[in-house]
């Protein structure tokens, strides 16, 4: 990963919809350059997808959210691949990521309530074969979210003119 | 927004006037024109403003969190009046591996309360009724008010923007007179961002040798320097002992409404700058101290990504301005540009005031700054991506409906 590469990165980290034109300006390279350093990001799948943060908060408070901590069993070969994936791919399911410590994977779950959520970890993830055992934790209020401030309190306190 | 509380008189109508008693040199300091500015700013809404002199980031969270951690410690009294030794130290250390100038902290550095209080007691300590004092403009507005309440006589030196606004020897030389005692240096420039690198500082150096001059050089915008390394002209050959090196922790580490701020120079220099301060500030304040040495401690990398956010703004604004049709020369440190406004006709007054009601963009007119400040506008872009854009949209519309009237 080249410094370039790396700057294009937190700019779009910071607002998605920069474009190459004005991520050239601030970083004193050619347009070209940036389309291209975009389009290969973009092909190594580096930009796996330009999404947009939304505090559902605001609109659907029926929406419920679990973390799930869950204990496997490796198989032999594939290690924690294929179970992860078992899991993964259910829609209910929002984000999975293999841990170190006293469990392996961490699963976020979404449902519309508490039953689906733990209708979800009865019927579908518990009983699979290689899953030992579980441990469901409702989210209560999401405060920040990938380097994002859900509800800023700092804002700009400056004069509005100053020497 | 802040309300500005010093407008509301609550005194009754009868009361006398007391101006009479005032000190002639206070009633002859002209009141700022920046001053003037923020009142009519003071009175719209939504209105983007250029014209903040101070960044737009929030003192980093372990730097807040350490002078919290010092409160509840029971950090609440005074301190050495230069400063906690280890503050000290950590500042020349800082300044040893940024800008190759080392200070002795026993007695080379003067903790003060913003660079700005370093500023008066250098120029208290050194003036003598009736010195010159010589002022490179356009310039940070405090420097000929100070100089003028100490009895000394501010000599202002015109710089240009076709030469970037870099100080050149000729018009030094030009102003020197037998009186001529003090240069006052600020570069990186509020508000011209202008920048001095070795070969500018050479003849500068050679005119302050030459006729025994001692230099108060302001760097508070030293760490803000872009596509090359800010030069301290203390480090120049020779200049270290006839330099007072001011700087503080204000603009590079987000930390204005702290006031920290420090002086380095001669010995005997520092001693007479300690007198004044302990007499008149005992010390800085001992959380902010403890804030300040956090900062150096650990706050390098966070300094080093927001000087990296001001440098993308800054290709972004100047691209914005040439684009506008505006003539805008690259200001190589600080958080400002100063395009000329010339093309349009107007004066800087005229224009910042129209800009403002037919735009809703605040920015300062460069006429405040002294000489060579007409003509020009300084815009900060200490401010988000998002609001520059919106600000170069809307400065440029107003640009074309100058230019469309005719």
């Amino acid at each position: 990963m080249n410094e370039l590469q790396l700057k294009v990165l937190d700019l779009l980290k910071e607002d998605a919809r920069r474009d190459a034109e004005l991520i050239a300006t601030m970083l004193a390279v050619s347009t070209e350059e940036v389309k291209q350093t975009i389009a290969e990001l973009e092909q190594d799948h580096v930009i796996v997808k330009y999404a947009t943060v939304v505090n559902w908060s605001k609109i659907d408070d029926q929406k419920v959210t679990a973390l799930i901590e869950v204990q496997i069993t490796p198989e032999r070969g594939r290690g924690f691949e294929g179970i992860a994936e078992r899991i993964y791919l259910y829609p209910e399911v929002k984000s999975v990521y293999l841990m170190s410590g006293a469990y392996d994977l961490c699963v976020e779950v979404e449902g519309k309530n508490l039953k689906e959520v733990a209708s979800f970890v009865s019927n579908k993830l518990s009983p699979i074969d290689a899953v030992l055992s579980t441990k469901t934790f409702f989210i209560l209020k999401k405060y920040k979210q990938d380097g994002i401030i859900f509800e800023e309190h700092e804002g700009d306190h400056r004069l509005m003119v100053s020497p | 927004m802040i309300k500005d509380e010093e407008k509301k008189h609550s005194t009754p109508m009868q009361q006398q006037s007391m101006a009479n008693y005032l000190s002639p040199l206070v009633r002859g300091i002209k009141p700022s024109g920046i001053r003037r500015f923020f009142d009519l700013v003071s009175t719209r809404k939504d209105v983007i403003t250029l014209g903040v002199g101070e960044p737009d980031f929030v003192t980093p969270w372990h730097v807040r969190e350490a002078a919290v951690y010092a409160l509840e410690t029971g950090k609440t009294q005074y301190t050495s009046n230069a400063g906690m030794p280890e503050l000290r130290e950590a500042i020349c250390q800082y300044l040893d591996n940024e800008f190759a100038v080392a200070y002795n902290p026993a007695d080379e550095i003067l903790v003060t309360v913003g660079g700005s209080e370093a500023i008066d007691l250098a120029l208290r300590a050194l003036i003598t009724p009736g010195d010159e004092i010589l002022i490179p403009e356009p310039c940070y507005i405090s420097y000929s008010p100070i100089t003028a309440l100490t009895g000394g006589k501010p000599v202002g030196i015109e710089t240009y923007a076709k030469d970037h606004f870099k100080l050149k020897a000729e018009s030094l030389q030009a102003v020197i007179t037998p009186r001529s005692k003090i240069l006052v240096l600020s570069y990186p420039s509020n508000p011209t961002g202008a920048s001095m690198d070795y070969e500018d500082w050479l003849p500068i150096a050679k005119i302050v040798e030459e006729n025994d001059l001692i230099v108060i050089s302001d760097e508070i915008y030293a760490e803000l320097t872009y596509d090359s390394k800010h030069v301290s002209f203390a480090a120049m050959p020779g200049m270290k002992d006839r330099t007072i090196l001011v700087s503080g922790f204000s603009k590079a580490f987000a930390m204005t409404g702290w006031r920290m701020g420090y002086a380095c120079g001669h010995p005997d220099i520092i001693a007479a700058m300690l007198k004044i301060h302990q007499f008149t500030v005992m010390c800085a304040p001992i959380m902010g101290q403890y804030a300040a040495l956090e900062a150096l401690q650990h706050g390098l990398e966070e300094k080093n990504r927001m000087v990296e956010a001001y440098n993308q703004r800054r290709r972004l604004v100047v691209k914005g301005f040439r684009d506008i049709g505006l003539d805008c020369h690259e200001p190589q440190g600080a958080f400002y540009a100063f395009p000329s406004i010339d093309s349009t006709g107007l004066t800087s007054e005229q224009f910042a005031q129209r800009l403002l009601e037919e735009a809703n963009v605040a920015a300062v007119p460069g006429d405040v700054f002294g000489l060579g400040g007409e003509g020009h506008l300084r815009c900060s872009y200490a401010t988000s991506v998002t609001n520059l854009i919106e600000a170069m949209d809307r400065i440029g519309n107003f640009v074309h409906k100058l230019k469309t009237e005719g």
